[in-house]
This record gives structure tokens, sequence and C-alpha cells, in this order.
């Protein structure tokens, strides 16, 4: 396995003249491995985004180290780590900046220099990816939020990253949007065995993942697996995050006295359980 | 009475005109403004005419629609017109109302000059209806590109342009939101006096203010994640092609200037 990023006892605040405020992000250390799904979840103003910001030198540490691609973030390196990592943001309208979808999808390809026959190339083959290969000339207003994202994701795919950071990116979208996002990065990771890290709100999208980092804070709270995480039930309402459906159904059946076997992360794993445990004659 | 105004509106189609590169359409108009002033008797006044014509006519654009869009700049038109006609003091009188006569050089004045406006506003009219914004944004970011050996931010201001340009529908969307949100808590953008209404306007400007601020924020954030650096070391996805129709397009317009040379007083 080989390591694409990590986080080595990294603290940020955005007012470092205060010393007593609550610094953004505090002592944070975290690796991410080749290939790797990890979700980052937490509450409001627990730090997400700004981790997502060190992670492209938007922002610096101001104390510890970034670690992309084997080497430390620096102002040298910036461009160049930026051009191996695809960011897609929670606002679809916000991050559209081409009059058509193929327009959009090429501008990190004219920023990084890349020849007029390679760019028709690559926006198709993004686009296709990402199924809006059909779209090619629409206007951004003329498509919904999901379709938008999935523009925004052949964007940052196009320049053929090594990671894609996704922050909060289906939490403007209504359900089916949301589906068609995801379902689109889970079928990329499969196919281009591409690195994911999504920043979110909803526990069912961090369900997905292969390792979940749960901020308090500012500070890392806990990381594990996503069962790892469940397992810690009541302190993630207490964190102000919202349990997946299956796991709230459970609860609220075992507290009516239904017989059932534990947790249960989704529904299917749920309707098992409610039958074979009470299937007793 | 929007619905009707086509200044600075594109129809999409595929006539010959449409199909032109937005820089020979550019040169073109550009060149033809000027043009316009070495006309100076009737002769060339009709070729002027008859050739604005034949490109409104190339360019499959209604005349009707055309005229009926541009009713605002008809009203200036016969405005100037009379204005040209009653006050030119020159030549035989062709009719006297006692009180008002009406001079031949000022009837003469009159046409010509409404004519003049007429073949500029309609040049310039099929210039934007046939041209799609970001066309025309290309267009002149390529024809100003000799202007950065002299520092001028041209690729700047062509971006901010075309940025400008797709954010209009979004920015349109969005005040219509605040309008219906002010709208559900009482506020009235219809009725009263003006000084009501113009008070009523402030709350739906400052929300928009603030989200534009927001949005320009993120979308500076998400363009430099995208690796945007400015200008230098950048390609173009947005090609131009030069074919022969824009040589054709440029030859007619020399031909109709030596026209005008010839048949000028
Ligand atoms: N530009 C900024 N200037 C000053 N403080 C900021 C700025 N951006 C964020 N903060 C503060 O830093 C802290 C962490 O913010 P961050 O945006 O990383 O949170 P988040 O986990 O992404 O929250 P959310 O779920 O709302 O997106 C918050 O307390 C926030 O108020
Ligand atoms: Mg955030």
């Amino acid at each position: 396995m080989t390591e694409i990023l990590s986080f080595h006892n990294v603290t940020f605040s955005y007012t470092p003249e205060d010393e007593t405020a609550r610094k953004a992000v505090q002592n944070v250390s975290f690796t991410v491995q080749q290939g790797e799904w990890i979700a980052i979840v937490g509450h409001n103003g627990s730090g997400k985004s700004t981790i997502a910001k060190l992670m492209n030198g938007l922002l610096y540490p101001a104390e510890g180290e970034v670690r992309v691609l084997r080497s430390a973030l620096t102002e040298e390196n910036l461009w160049d780590v930026r051009s191996k990592v695809g960011m897609v943001f929670q606002n679809p309208d916000n991050q559209f900046v081409g009059a058509t979808v193929q327009d959009d999808v090429a501008f990190s390809l004219e920023n990084n220099g890349v020849p007029y026959e390679e760019m028709v190339l690559r926006v198709k083959e993004a686009l296709k990816q990402v199924k809006m290969d059909q779209f090619l000339n629409h206007e951004p207003h003329h498509l919904s939020g999901g379709q938008k994202q999935r523009v925004a994701i052949a964007g940052a795919l196009a320049i053929h990253p090594q990671l894609l950071i996704l922050d909060e990116a289906t939490s403007m979208l209504d359900p089916q949007g949301r589906d068609e996002v995801l379902s689109t990065v889970q079928a990329l990771r499969e196919k281009i065995g591409l690195t994911v890290i999504s920043i979110t709100h909803d526990l069912e999208e961090a369900m997905l993942a292969d390792r979940i980092i749960f901020m308090n804070d500012g500070k890392k709270y806990a990381e594990g697996t996503p069962s790892e995480i469940f397992a810690l039930g009541e302190q993630l309402i207490e964190f102000g995050l919202d349990l997946p459906f299956a796991m709230k159904m459970t609860k609220l059946l075992q507290q009516q006295g239904v017989k059932l076997i534990g947790q249960h992360m989704t529904e299917e794993e749920l309707v098992n359980d409610l039958w074979t445990s009470n299937f007793n004659k | 009475m929007m619905e009707k105004m086509i200044f600075g509106r594109y129809i999409p189609g595929d006539s010959f005109v449409h199909k032109l590169d937005p820089r020979a359409k550019l040169i073109f108009v550009f060149a033809f403004i000027f043009i316009v002033f070495f006309a100076n008797n009737a002769v060339t006044y009709g070729l002027l005419l008859a050739f604005t014509l034949l490109i409104i006519f190339i360019s499959r654009i209604r005349l009707y629609f055309l005229i009926n869009g541009l009713k605002p700049i008809v009203f200036l038109m016969i405005f100037t017109f009379l204005l040209h006609t009653l006050f030119t003091r020159e030549g035989a009188v062709i009719l006297d109302f006692g009180f008002l006569k009406i001079y031949e050089q000022g009837l003469k004045q009159g046409i010509f000059i409404s004519t003049r406006f007429l073949v500029l506003v309609f040049m310039t009219s099929i210039l934007t209806l046939t041209t799609s914004p970001i066309s025309i944004t290309d267009g002149l970011e390529v024809l100003l590109n000799p202007l950065k050996k002299l520092k001028a931010p041209v690729h700047e201001l062509a971006l901010m342009m075309s940025i400008s340009l797709r954010f209009i529908p979004t920015l349109m969307d969005e005040t219509d939101k605040i309008m219906k949100a002010q709208m559900a808590r009482g506020s009235d953008l219809s009725a009263g006096p003006l000084k009501d209404r113009l008070k009523a306007v402030v709350p739906l400007l400052v929300p928009l203010f603030v989200s534009a601020f927001k949005r320009a924020e993120d979308l500076a954030t998400a363009m430099e994640v995208r690796g945007y650096r400015g200008g230098e070391g950048r390609t173009r996805y947005r090609q131009l092609k030069w074919d022969y129709r824009d040589t054709i397009c440029l030859i007619s317009l020399v031909v109709l200037t030596a026209l005008l040379v010839f048949y000028r007083n």
C-alpha cells in the first residue's frame, strides 16, 4: 500500500494573533492510502472544510506537516499538487466557471496548459465517466443540481487526479441527485482506483467509506471503520450527527421491546435480523 | 415589453451570418461604423441601405421582428429625422405652412442622417443577434491580444466578461427568489408611491449583494483549486476557426468601401 496523503500533528487557526481563540484544527494526524475511500464527519464548525483546504494549499498549517503524494506540501510544489488533486465543493452553482458543460470541464485543463487536441479527448472521456456526455453544450442554468455536481466531478477527473476530495458535495442536492453523485463516485473508484476523501454530514454517505475520521471541535475524536464508528452510538448523536435510518430504526424497535441481535447499519441487515430473530414458531 | 426588446439579445440559428467567425463579424461591424461616414449622397446611402437589407436577408432574421424589437430606437430615429427636416434652412422651399417651412436640403439631410442611424443600429443588432455573448468575448480577446504587449489585462477582462455572462441567469433566479421571500414577508414592490417602492428595493439589493460576494469568494476558491493562476501558460479550449466565409465577409466590406468612395460626391 502506498500513502497518498497524510497529516502530521497539524494545527491551524484563522485568528493566529488571538492565542485564546479555539483553533479550527488542532493537532490532527491521519494517513490516507492509495485507493481508499475516507469519510470525514463532524458537526458544523468542527473543522472539516478547514482540513480540506489544508490538503491542497488553500491554507497552510501553523504547526505540523501536510504530505501529499509523499512530499511535504510547500509553495514550490503547490501547483503540481493541485494538478493531481481534484476537489468538489458544496454549492453546485458557485463552482461552475465555464459558459457550457464542456467549457467548464476544460477549465482545469486550460489552466494546466494541456494542448487542444488532448483537451477534446479528455473532456469527452471525463464527461462519459460521469454519464454527462449528452450534455456537452448545455448551460449551467439548464442543469439540475446533481447534474452540475457531476460536471464538477468531471472537471476534477479531467486532470486525471490521484485524489478526489468532496467537501459536502452532496449536501445541497435532493435524494435523487445525491444518489446520482454517490453512485458515480463509487463506480469511478472501482473502475480507475481513485482515492476519495468525502467530507459529509450524512452518516449514510459515510457508511460507504472504508474508514471514517470523526471530528469534534477541531480535534480528531475517533477514527475507524464504519462499524467501529457507529458502535459509538449515543456519542455520535451527542456530537450533532444524524444516525443512519436503519440504526435509528433498530434503536426504536429495541425500545419497543422487539427482539433484535444488535446494531444494524443497513436496512437489509435490519430486515434480515427482524425476520430471523422473530421467526420462532 | 422586455420580451420584445432585442437589443443585445442572441437568437441561435445556422445561417451564413451565424456561422461566421466572431472575429470577422467584429472587424466587419467596427469597420462598417467608419465606412458609413463615406456616404454623402442618394446613391451611396442607397447602397448602404441595400447592403444592410441584404445582410439581414442572409442572416434570416425577419425584418418585421427586427423593427418591432427596435421600436424605442425607431422613435429616436424619427425624432432625428424631424429635427433635421425642420431646422435645416438651405436650398429651395418645398413645403410652406406659413409658420413652418420645409427646405429641400433639410428633407435630404433628415433622410440621410436617419438612414445612417438605421443601418448602424441594424448592423450592430445583427452582430449581437447572431453571435452568442461568449463568442463575442472570445473574438474580442483574440483581436485585442496584441494589446497584451502594452500590459493591458486582456485575458483577465475577457474572463471577467465570460464569468459575468455565466452568472447573469443565476443572479436573476436569485433576485426572483429574494423578491418572493420579501413579498412573503409583506413587502410590496409593485404598488404605492415611488418613494415607498424605492425603499422596498433595499431589502432586495442587500441580500443579493451579500450572496453575490459569497458566490464570488466560492468561485475564486474553486478556480484556484482547479489550477487557475492567470493567463500565462494557459491553452484555449474554445477555438476560433477562420474559413472561406469569413474571407468573403471581409472582401464584401472592401467592395462596399470601394463603391462608396467611387460614388460619393
Ligand atoms: N474564513 C474563515 N475565517 C475565520 N474563521 C473561520 C473561517 N472559516 C471557518 N472558520 C471557523 O473555523 C472553524 C472550523 O470551520 P470549518 O469551515 O472547517 O467547519 P466545517 O466542519 O467545515 O463546518 P460545516 O459543517 O459547517 O461545513 C469554525 O469555528 C469556523 O467558524
Ligand atoms: Mg464545511
